[in-house]
């Protein structure tokens, strides 16, 4: 027993502290879980995203990219950004309604649980740029001084998917339909950026309207991929109107999120 | 787990005029269509149940108060309201300093994780530090008995051994107010003892203040000086324990 340990070691000092501890811990576990029992362990997620390029390249490189130049990292780089908001996202949606028995024993900040999932998505991710390394490597690629504006296009697009985590989350406690509806969503917003295809094919095809056009250039993946290849592909700064929409998109969903976050939580354990 | 500081300091636990109404509505909304039929039959979301309905009553510092009732009266609800694990619909609760809840132990244990992965997990949702678990993991295994067992996935476990882990990590500590909702029951024999020398211990500190649930009115005469009778949420009764146990009983005869 410990009378003579000083309580101010024993308890975290802030709330801040505490929850860092407990996000620390729940993406441990999550990362523990995840690799427990595979051979390979990380190295799928180095793997993965590579046998995705090498299907894609084969399947598209006739069709839509031939114009592009090193085609493949062009797929790998939109292909994993992507696949970090739509992982998270789909995490997120689930986080609050499985955490359903912490939250009914434990007194615990109820954002953590969205946000463990984007974190733990952002830790994937980072294997997966070990990915882009090896293309880079075997395209002769040259990585240049533009990757520091690597982790403030993470950031933004961390933000990004909380503001969605957040809100999806918290919704799915209420309405089971948002699972549903999410899996519809990802798919749309899938073909509406362009991973595998090359925006300048929209815009140089006059049959496509107008607003397709625009709506494709709002679209915050859009933008957030755009970031990504200038600074892996293209060896440019982003942008002022890719930067700006990368910044307000962030700021936006995690204003939405936050709203509808504090406006149900104290709900939560009613209904999950 | 903030220390409020302000007037009144000699109370250690304050519920002022607590209701909690929960959701009884029969099932969770599922999909679209049921949403329409409950929307026309206006209930919605929620069909009211009312667990707790105004309780007040405050306990001093260094106190050992009982809570007795009947089963689905209501205990379990208000200590998890005073833990903080659910927030009352109506009135409000002041503590004063940490709580070390067990009422509901183990939150966070994931069966595939190891005891010690579990430890560390528990322990971060109960606002421990990281140093103060890797200080006190000796004792908490010490106390658990289960020093062998450390490394093996807790799926592995007899549901005893889980719970002495649990009942280690979150006693671990004195804390300035001890919530024990029948707790005691779990393991064998041998540690049911020393789990209530435990509880013992904290309450000769005279620092901890208690709030004691049990089904055995003689454990609850035995350990506390005072007793809060709440029966179907409706606060029955209030006093010195014996008085309150006696009438507790009487109510059958
Ligand atoms: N999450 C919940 N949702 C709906 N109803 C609940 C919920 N939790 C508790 N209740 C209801 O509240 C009432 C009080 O429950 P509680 O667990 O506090 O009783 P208790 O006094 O601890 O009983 P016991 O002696 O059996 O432990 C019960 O009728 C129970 O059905
Ligand atoms: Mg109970």
């Amino acid at each position: 027993m410990s009378a003579t340990t000083d309580l101010s070691t024993t308890y975290a000092k802030s709330g801040i502290a505490k929850d860092v501890f407990i996000l620390r811990q729940l993406v441990t576990k999550d990362f523990k879980l995840k690799y427990r029992r595979s051979v390979l362990g990380v190295v799928w997620s180095v793997l993965n995203p590579l046998l995705m390029m090498v299907v894609m390249s084969i399947v598209f490189s006739y069709l839509f990219g031939s114009n592009i130049e090193n085609f493949p990292l062009y797929l790998i780089v939109g292909n994993i950004t992507f696949s970090l908001m739509s992982d998270s996202t789909n995490a997120a949606l689930w986080s609050i309604i499985d955490a359903a028995p912490l939250l009914k024993k434990v007194k615990v900040d109820r954002f953590v649980f969205p946000v463990q999932k984007v974190l733990f998505a952002l830790v994937n991710f980072a294997f997966s740029l070990i990915a882009v390394a090896l293309v880079m490597l075997w395209f002769h690629v040259m990585p240049t001084w533009h990757l520091v504006w690597l982790p403030v296009c993470l950031v933004l697009l961390m933000l990004f998917c909380i503001g969605i985590g957040l809100a999806i989350g918290s919704l799915a406690v209420f309405f089971r339909d948002i699972i549903h509806l999410w899996g519809v969503v990802i798919l749309a917003w899938t073909y509406l950026t362009p991973i595998f295809w090359d925006f300048s094919l929209l815009t140089s095809n006059p049959a496509v309207p107008s607003w397709i056009i625009t709506l494709v250039k709002v679209n915050p993946m859009y933008n957030y991929i755009t970031f990504m290849r200038d600074i892996f592909l293209w060896q440019q700064s982003p942008s002022m109107t890719t930067l700006a929409a990368c910044v307000l998109w962030a700021v936006v969903m995690l204003a939405v999120g936050f709203v509808i976050f504090r406006k149900t939580e104290h709900k939560f354990i009613l209904y999950v | 787990m903030a220390i409020n500081q302000t007037a009144a300091p000699e109370y250690a636990i304050e519920v002022n005029d607590v209701s909690m109404v929960f959701n009884m509505a029969s099932e969770q909304l599922n999909s679209l269509k049921e949403y329409f039929i409950k929307l026309a039959r206006r209930e919605l979301f929620f069909k009211e149940f009312r667990a707790l309905d105004h309780v007040s009553f405050k306990v001093p510092k260094g106190e050992v108060m009982g809570l007795v009732g009947t089963n689905g009266s209501g205990k379990s609800t208000m200590l998890k309201i005073i833990a903080g694990v659910l927030e009352p619909s109506e009135g409000s609760v002041v503590v004063r300093g940490n709580i070390a809840p067990l009422i509901e132990l183990g939150a966070g244990f994931d069966l595939e994780l190891t005891a010690r992965e579990n430890i560390y997990l528990n322990g971060s949702l109960l606002g421990y530090t990281k140093e103060f678990i890797d200080e006190h993991l000796d004792e908490i295994v010490e106390f658990a008995e289960l020093r062998d067992f450390m490394d093996m996935p807790l799926k592995n476990y007899s549901s005893g051994m889980v719970a002495r882990i649990a009942f280690a990590i979150a006693t671990i500590t004195e804390p300035d107010v001890l919530i024990v909702d029948e707790t005691l029951s779990v393991g064998d024999v041998f540690f049911q003892e020393k789990c209530e020398r435990r509880i013992q211990s904290f309450i000769d500190s005279g620092n901890v203040t208690v709030l004691f649930v049990s089904h055995s009115i003689e454990q609850v005469e035995r350990l506390c000086t005072s007793a809060v009778w709440i029966e179907r949420g409706k606060q029955r009764m209030i006093g010195p324990v014996k008085e309150v146990c006696e009438a507790y009983r009487n109510q059958f005869n």
